[in-house]
Order: C-alpha cells, then sequence, then structure tokens
C-alpha cells in the first residue's frame, strides 16, 4: 500500500479548500489537494446569486461598511455566531472580492445613469452616479441592510470556482482527483494525514501530512430533498468525528432554502427575490407582506421558510400529486433583465420544469440548503481538540453563521476562511508543533485498519441493502428534522436512526465488481452518515428553544437565559451508539451586539440576565468616548485585528474615502 | 404540477455501453435495462433508479444533478450532452447510452475529463497573467472595468468544461493534441480580458498550429452541441483571424 508524503494535505477541491492551499503554497510549502471531483466540479459552483462584502459602489449599497455587515450577519444567526469570526470575516470579505477581481473574475459593474429596478412589486428608476461606473456592482438579498451581494449575473459561485482552480493550476498545486478520504491518521494526539481510497480503481493509500485541512462542503444529502449536490455528503465531518478527539459544532442547524424548485429541490437563487421576484400562494396571492412586514420576501431564510410552509400548513399551498407548493413569480422583473442577470434559472426553469419564468410562474418549495455545523475551530480554522487539523467553509463551524446563515455570505466565507486557513496553516508548519514524526507504522496500521472494514462490508453475509437504509435515512430527516421540530417526533427519528445503525452492519453487497464499485461506496458511507445524522437530531432534540434554522414547536421561543451555547458533538468511542454532546457557552460580557431582536421574524425571547448588564456598559464606553470615529468605538467594544494575519488588517477602501 | 403533462406511462429501455476497465475479462458491450417512465424524469433519475434496483455496479458521474457543473456528459443517442438536465419524455422508447469519445474512459459512461482539462489547462495557461498578483494592495478600491466587457467575459467564462464540444469534434478523431473548442474558447476568453498581459503573439504561441487554432476544420460540431450555447465557431474563428495577423 502506497504513502505519499506532503507538508500539507487539503481534503476537497472547492473554493475554501482551493484558497487555503494557494496560501499555504505561497508560504513555502508543498501542497496536495485531494478532491471527489475535478476541481472545477465541487458543490462551490452551484452558489449563483452572489457573495457579500460591503464594497457599497452602487447606489443600493451606498454607505454600506463592515459595521452594518457585521450587525445583519450577527442578526441573522439569531446572536449563535462567534462575533469576533464575524468581525473578521466582515474586514476581510472585500479584500477577498478584491483579490478574486484581480485573478480574473468578471464581477458584474455598475453602470451609471438611471436604470429601472423592481421593488415590493414596484417598478422604480434609480440613478447611479458617475463615480461608481465601473467598479463592482452588487444586489439586494434577504437580511441585509443594504445591497450587498456581489454578483456575476446569476453564476456567481462558477466564475469564481474557474478562477480560483485557475489560480491553483497556476501555482502548480496537485489535485488528486476522484478520492476519498475515509479516515483520518491521528496518533492520539495530532492528525497526520488520511487513508485514502481511489474511486477509480478502488486501491487504498496513506497520505502523511504536518497539516490536514478538511474542506468537504456540507452534508445535505442526509436529507430527501435538498438543494445539495450529490456528492456532499459530509465524509469530512464523519471523518473528523470518527478521530473521537475532533468536535463538530451545532449540528443541529441546519438551513432550509425557501426556493427549492417543486419537487426535485434544485435550487434558484435568492437574487430572484433581491431582484424583486415575489412570493405567491395557489391563488396568487402575495403572502409574505401579512406575515413580514417589515422584510417581507427578503427576511432572513429561516423566517421566509417557516412562513412558507406555516402558509401551505394553512391550506394556501397549490396542490398536486406530488404534494403543495408555491409560486414564485419573477414575471414582473421582464425577460431582459431575466435574460442578462438569471439566466442559470431560465435554464433551470425550461430544461426541469419546461416553463419559461418571463411568462410563467415557478414552482417552489422550501429544501434542506446548509449545514451551519461543522468541524469546530477556533479563529485561526485549528480544530481545538486535535492538533493539526483544520476545517474551512461549509465543512467546519469557524462560526460566522451561528443558528442561521444570511444569503451571500457562504460563497464569501469560503475565499475568507481560505485566506484566513492558509496563513494558519503556513504559521503552524512552522511552529515547533508543525513538525511531524514520519511513523510509516502508524500510517499502516490505519490502513489496516480501513482495509479490514472494507473486506468486512464485502464479505457481509447480511441481507440490507445500503441503498435502502440511506434512502429510509433522508426520509427520516426530512419529515422529522425539518424545518418545523417537536420533542416527540424528534425521539421517534432518534429511534429510527438508531435502528438503522443496527441494521446497517448487515449490509451485503450484491456486486463484487473490482474498481470503482459504486455499491461498496454507498455502503461505507451510510454508517458514517447515519452519525451526522444522529449529531443533527439528537442536538435537535437536546435544544429546547428556537433559535435561528433551529425551530421547536415545543419550545418556540429563543432562550438566551439557557441556550446561548454552542453545541459540540463527539464519538469518543467507535462502539457508541449516540454522540456525546457539550456545550461551549456564548459571552455576551464580550459582545459587540449584545440579543435583541433580529428586526424580522418573532419578537418573543428570554432574555439572558447579561444583557441588560452588558448594554449599559456598551452604553457607557460609547459615552466615555463621544470623539470615537466608528473604527475607535468598534474597538473599544470588541477589538479584533489581532486576530488576523497581520497582511489582512488594513482597512478597507470605499467609493465614498475618496470623495 | 399542472405544467407537467401526465400519462405517459412508458416502459424505457436504456441501452447502456457497458465496459469496465480495471477487470480483464470485461468485454465492452450493450447491455439493456428496462424503466417505468415516471413525470418529469431525467436521465439522472432514470439511470439511479438502474443502478439502484438492477444493476449495482453500473458507473455513471453526477454532481449537480442541475446542469450547471459539467460532470455528466454523455452520447445520449448518439449526441453529446448533459445527461441531468434530458428529460426522457423527450426522447424515444430506447435510449442508447455511451461514454464521451476522447477521454479516458473510467468505466461504462464515466470518462476522465478531469485529466484531460488540467492538461488543457497548463499547456494553455488559462489564467490571468499579470505581474504583482501576490503583493496586490487588497485594501484599495478595485480597479474599474466596462461593464459591457464584464457582461462579454462572462458569456465566455460559462463554459463548464462538460467536454461536450471535444466528444462532438472532427478534428479530435484525427489530432490527439488538438486543444478542442473549449481550450480555444478560453484563449479567446483571456485574450478579451484586459487584466491578462499576454500579447497576441504569447497566444500564438500556445495556440498558433495545428493543434491550435488552424486545426479547426469548422465542422461545428462543438458549436451545435455546446450545452450552454456558447458561440463557439465565432470564437475560433475570431482567434484565427487575429492568429493569422501576428
Amino acid at each position: 500500500m502506497e504513502i505519499i508524503y506532503t507538508d500539507v494535505l487539503v481534503i476537497g477541491g472547492g473554493l475554501a479548500g482551493q484558497r487555503a492551499a494557494i496560501g499555504a503554497r505561497r508560504r513555502g510549502l508543498d501542497v496536495t489537494i485531494l478532491s471527489l471531483v475535478p476541481a472545477k466540479r465541487s458543490h462551490s459552483a452551484a452558489a449563483q446569486g452572489g457573495m457579500q462584502a460591503s464594497l457599497g459602489n452602487c447606489l443600493g449599497g451606498s454607505g454600506d461598511n463592515e459595521d452594518l455587515h457585521f450587525a445583519d450577519t450577527v442578526r441573522g444567526s439569531d446572536w449563535g455566531a462567534d462575533q469576533e469570526v464575524v468581525r473578521m470575516f466582515t474586514h476581510t470579505a472585500p479584500k477577498a472580492i478584491r483579490e478574486m477581481a484581480a485573478w480574473g473574475v468578471p464581477w458584474s459593474r455598475v453602470r451609471q445613469g438611471p436604470h429601472s429596478i423592481t421593488e415590493d412589486g414596484e417598478q422604480k428608476t434609480i440613478t447611479e452616479p458617475a463615480a461608481a461606473h465601473g467598479l463592482i456592482d452588487s444586489r439586494n438579498f434577504g437580511g441585509t441592510a443594504k445591497w450587498r451581494a456581489c454578483y456575476v449575473a446569476d453564476g456567481t459561485g462558477h466564475a469564481m470556482l474557474y478562477a480560483m482552480s485557475n489560480q491553483a493550476i497556476a501555482a502548480g498545486i496537485p489535485v488528486h482527483e476522484r478520492l476519498e478520504a475515509i479516515a483520518l491518521i491521528c496518533d492520539g494526539e495530532r492528525c497526520c494525514g488520511a487513508v485514502v481510497r481511489n474511486l477509480m480503481t478502488g486501491a487504498l493509500s496513506a497520505y502523511m501530512a504536518r497539516a490536514t485541512c478538511i474542506a468537504t462542503g456540507g452534508f445535505g444529502r442526509i436529507y430527501r430533498v435538498s438543494t445539495n449536490a450529490v456528492i456532499n455528503e459530509g465524509m469530512g465531518a464523519a471523518i473528523a468525528l470518527e478521530t473521537g478527539i475532533a468536535r463538530l459544532g451545532n449540528m443541529e442547524a441546519v438551513q432550509f432554502h425557501p426556493t427549492g424548485i417543486f419537487p426535485a429541490g434544485i435550487l434558484v437563487t435568492e437574487g430572484c427575490r433581491g431582484d424583486g421576484g415575489l412570493l405567491l400562494d395557489g391563488a396568487e396571492h402575495r403572502f409574505m407582506p401579512g406575515y413580514e412586514p417589515e422584510k417581507r420576501e427578503l427576511a432572513s431564510r429561516d423566517v421566509v421558510s417557516r412562513r412558507m410552509e406555516e402558509h401551505i400548513a394553512a391550506g394556501h399551498g397549490a396542490t398536486t400529486r406530488f404534494g403543495d407548493h408555491l409560486w414564485l413569480d419573477i414575471r414582473l422583473l421582464g425577460a431582459e433583465h431575466i435574460d442578462g442577470k438569471l439566466r442559470e434559472v431560465k435554464e433551470i426553469c425550461q430544461y426541469f420544469l419546461g416553463i419559461d419564468p418571463s411568462r410563467e410562474l415557478i414552482p417552489v418549495r422550501p429544501a434542506q440548503h446548509y449545514s451551519m455545523g461543522g468541524i469546530r475551530t477556533d479563529h485561526n480554522c485549528h480544530s481545538r481538540e486535535l492538533r493539526g487539523l483544520f476545517a474551512v467553509g461549509e465543512a467546519a463551524c469557524w462560526d460566522m453563521h451561528g443558528f442561521n446563515r444570511l444569503g451571500g455570505n457562504s460563497v464569501a466565507e469560503t475565499v475568507v476562511a481560505g485566506m484566513i486557513a492558509g496563513e494558519s496553516i503556513a504559521d503552524f508548519c512552522a511552529s515547533a508543533d508543525g513538525s511531524i514524526q514520519l511513523a510509516t507504522n502508524l500510517a499502516n496500521d490505519a490502513l489496516s485498519a480501513q482495509a479490514a472494514q472494507l473486506t468486512a462490508i464485502a464479505d457481509s453475509t447480511g441481507n440490507e441493502s445500503a441503498v435502502e437504509l440511506t434512502k429510509l435515512m433522508q426520509e427520516t430527516m426530512t419529515d422529522k428534522v425539518g424545518i418545523f421540530r417537536r420533542g416527540e417526533s424528534l425521539q421517534q427519528a432518534v429511534q429510527t436512526l438508531l435502528e438503522l445503525q443496527r441494521r446497517s452492519a448487515g449490509v451485503r453487497l450484491r456486486s463484487s465488481a473490482s474498481g470503482a464499485n459504486p455499491e461498496l461506496v454507498a455502503a461505507y458511507r451510510l454508517p458514517r452518515m447515519l452519525k451526522l445524522a444522529l449529531c443533527v437530531t439528537h442536538g435537535a432534540l437536546m435544544r429546547c428553544e428556537s433559535r435561528g434554522a433551529h425551530y421547536r414547536e415545543d419550545y418556540p421561543q429563543r432562550d438566551d437565559a439557557q441556550w446561548l451555547r454552542r453545541t459540540l458533538a463527539s464519538w469518543p468511542d467507535a462502539d457508541d451508539t449516540l454522540p456525546t454532546l457539550d456545550y461551549e457557552a456564548l459571552d455576551i460580557h464580550r459582545m459587540e451586539l449584545p440579543p435583541g431582536w433580529r428586526g424580522y421574524g418573532t419578537k418573543d425571547s428570554i432574555d439572558h440576565p447579561s444583557t441588560a448588564i452588558r448594554e449599559t456598559e456598551i452604553a457607557q464606553l460609547i459615552a466615555n468616548y463621544p470623539e470615537a470615529d466608528r473604527y475607535q468605538r468598534q474597538n473599544l467594544l470588541m477589538p479584533f485585528h489581532h486576530l488576523l494575519p497581520p497582511g489582512f488588517r488594513g482597512r478597507n477602501q470605499r467609493l465614498e474615502d475618496t470623495e | 404540477m399542472n405544467t407537467i403533462p401526465l400519462n405517459q406511462a412508458r416502459t424505457l429501455t436504456l441501452r447502456i455501453l457497458r465496459h469496465n476497465p480495471t477487470d480483464p475479462d470485461s468485454e465492452p458491450r450493450l447491455q439493456d435495462f428496462q424503466v417505468e417512465e415516471t413525470d418529469a424524469m431525467t436521465l439522472f433519475v432514470a439511470l439511479n433508479i438502474v443502478r439502484e434496483e438492477q444493476d449495482p455496479s453500473l458507473q455513471f458521474d453526477f454532481v449537480c444533478r442541475a446542469g450547471i457543473c459539467g460532470s455528466c456528459g454523455m452520447l445520449i443517442n448518439g449526441r453529446p450532452a448533459l445527461a441531468c438536465r434530458t428529460l426522457t419524455r423527450d426522447l424515444g422508447d430506447t435510449v442508447v447510452l455511451a461514454p464521451l469519445p476522447g477521454f479516458a474512459l473510467i468505466g461504462d459512461l464515466s470518462v476522465d475529463t478531469g485529466k484531460w482539462m488540467r492538461g488543457m489547462s497548463e499547456r494553455l495557461e488559462t489564467w490571468i497573467h499579470a505581474e504583482g498578483l501576490e503583493t496586490k494592495n487588497l485594501d484599495a478600491i478595485e480597479d474599474a472595468m466596462d461593464p459591457e466587457l464584464a457582461e462579454q467575459l462572462y458569456e465566455l467564462e460559462r463554459c463548464i468544461e462538460c467536454g461536450c464540444c471535444v466528444a462532438a469534434c472532427g478534428t479530435m478523431q484525427m489530432r490527439e493534441e488538438f486543444v478542442g473548442a473549449v481550450g480555444l474558447n478560453q484563449i479567446a476568453r483571456f485574450q478579451l480580458d484586459p487584466r491578462d498581459t499576454r500579447s497576441d503573439s504569447d497566444y500564438y504561441e500556445l495556440i498558433g498550429d495545428d493543434s491550435g487554432v488552424f486545426g479547426c476544420m469548422t465542422l461545428l460540431g462543438c458549436d451545435d452541441m455546446c450545452p450552454k450555447q456558447l458561440p463557439l465557431a465565432t470564437q475560433i474563428a475570431f482567434l484565427r483571424r487575429r492568429m493569422a495577423a501576428v
């Protein structure tokens, strides 16, 4: 069995993994990327609508800055986010977008002069100033105070992924394609690489590395209805969990996107609503203003998805033989706008629904979309428990999204976290901890253990089918661990998943085909997906409150007094059937923005006693320094620049600074 | 869903070219599978049903299943296309599926487009060539770009490297080293981009021969088969004129 050595092993070839790889490579390290698929096919390509960064170039973005982006993100997270991380993120996002511009992303640009726009169902004319002409444009998205989503028509992720991949190729970074990391190699204290299976030949090998970075995206495929690509099965998070050391944060925080096309669950971008599209019910009545007068169709995704399901449950959906759905109406935007800025949406409607969205309504219903949870890291994207293991992007719980992510913040996170991780991986490798003993027996033991597991599956004489058990898991998750959750149904879901876990030991293969063997792949992924499903479900059952995307009908209030805590799931013993849950408190006394009302959704929450104290403290601090500008004021409340790599600490320049 | 016609109870025959190159005993052969058609069925759905219910060893590639990642290019009744967004209702009762020609076969309908595309990208250096990218001041306001130019660049950048143009190309059948419409389109994209400092003579070094722009016989297979409707023939003609002038 082959052993390959590299300084840095990046598992996952999407935006986050490739940016981290480029950063580490620039610092002189030898970097290898593993990817299930050719890197340019990664799920990052599916981000359509935009990337949030407070450039403030266009009229709708005028006056935008890091402070507003910070506040929107924290409110969006329902105060579940790490506010220092949100500051690091909002500060670095403009740099990320400018770097991507230099690398060739053809960002849509501001055009000076009058434009017709659609807002709240009305046509309006706005006039873009000459000074902004040719600078990066942005569009409106849910849960934001400004037009902040920078975009490339509705192929933003695609354009970014191609520019990123091309830079990685230019840097000579090898991408070992169609390889799957099936276990991490640990010496009990630190991560030393991974055991890897070749998806074309079935061969196993070991990659030994000083630093290992997981960037494998989310785990949407544990649900039946998901916008995620079929490769998003969460294997990166699962193998981290299986070390028994690394922990997963907030796994119960799962986002459902309001506009998956019905019934296939294929995403149509939030940009449809950002650009002025409306949600209609079965009677073609616009229902969102009745629920959310402040933000209407553009409240945060958790709120809009919940309102949609509420409206369907009240009997207002359009009924079909596949079930009920609602309508997305973008007809009012006009064919010219759709042909130019929503052309992927148009293609999707054309090919999958056989309709023209400039003339017909799009059937939509919320679908699983994003995993806020993932491998818990520190500010430097480094696992807190397992040294040498880093995680970035959707696979990580860095934790800038808390319990609900804002649209356009994920694609921004991939690049920003990649930039930061690239530096911190290089710093780690340069430190005393960064060297490893080349223990080939460690690699051989890990390889043998995995080989034995695969042989056991291939030789199993049970009578279970991996495909069938996977489907049962997906049904359970969609039916019982979805947008509305209750104690009893979560308890039933845990029982079902435990039963599936027990049955998964009896999976038998029908085919003994050599090489890729897709059936074997399904068989070895199943128990790992079940572990993730149990982390989500058990975490959801234990969290007796509603926060962001986690909504408990039996505990409808956000409960800061009891639950301003991050869930940490671990799997210390391979024979355990349930994850071990621990909790990490969020400290209100260190928050720049103490918990409050989000500006949309319900106002009903249980306060933490520290909130009022911190509010007084903040008012005092601000009163003591009446002369402070916004940077100084921010620094008084929650300093964060010291957490950033030195190269990313500079102030972001904007158009208004030059006037 | 009232937009999808009902009552199409057909039994489809999927006639699939099977071969597993890792198995020394495997001989390429056509194998028939029967699938009950359902409403709005795509080849993504149909192939998964075959694998789940009839033959677990069947190999094919899907990632996004939404027509944006380019993984599932295959020959559908002899024409290269994306399987995920091909509705079975647009096809006859028997559908012949084969892997894309021009790429190394991994097994059945799965081919190694990734390796080919990476090779093309390295050879044509499909990235922005500019001084000082590593030291660029990221705090400063970005350079302005003409909005129409940005849109033109995106037009060409919509390529998803699915390989359909390569499979549809007559020149590829004769010249293995031909860079294909996918490669030439990317050169056209960087040539148009003012951020890339390469000159026409630099591009000539990359594509100024029979394996590049002068190899194209203008059979237009690429242009006809591109699932993203990229203006490939126009781009090749444009590049040929520019390269002839170098």
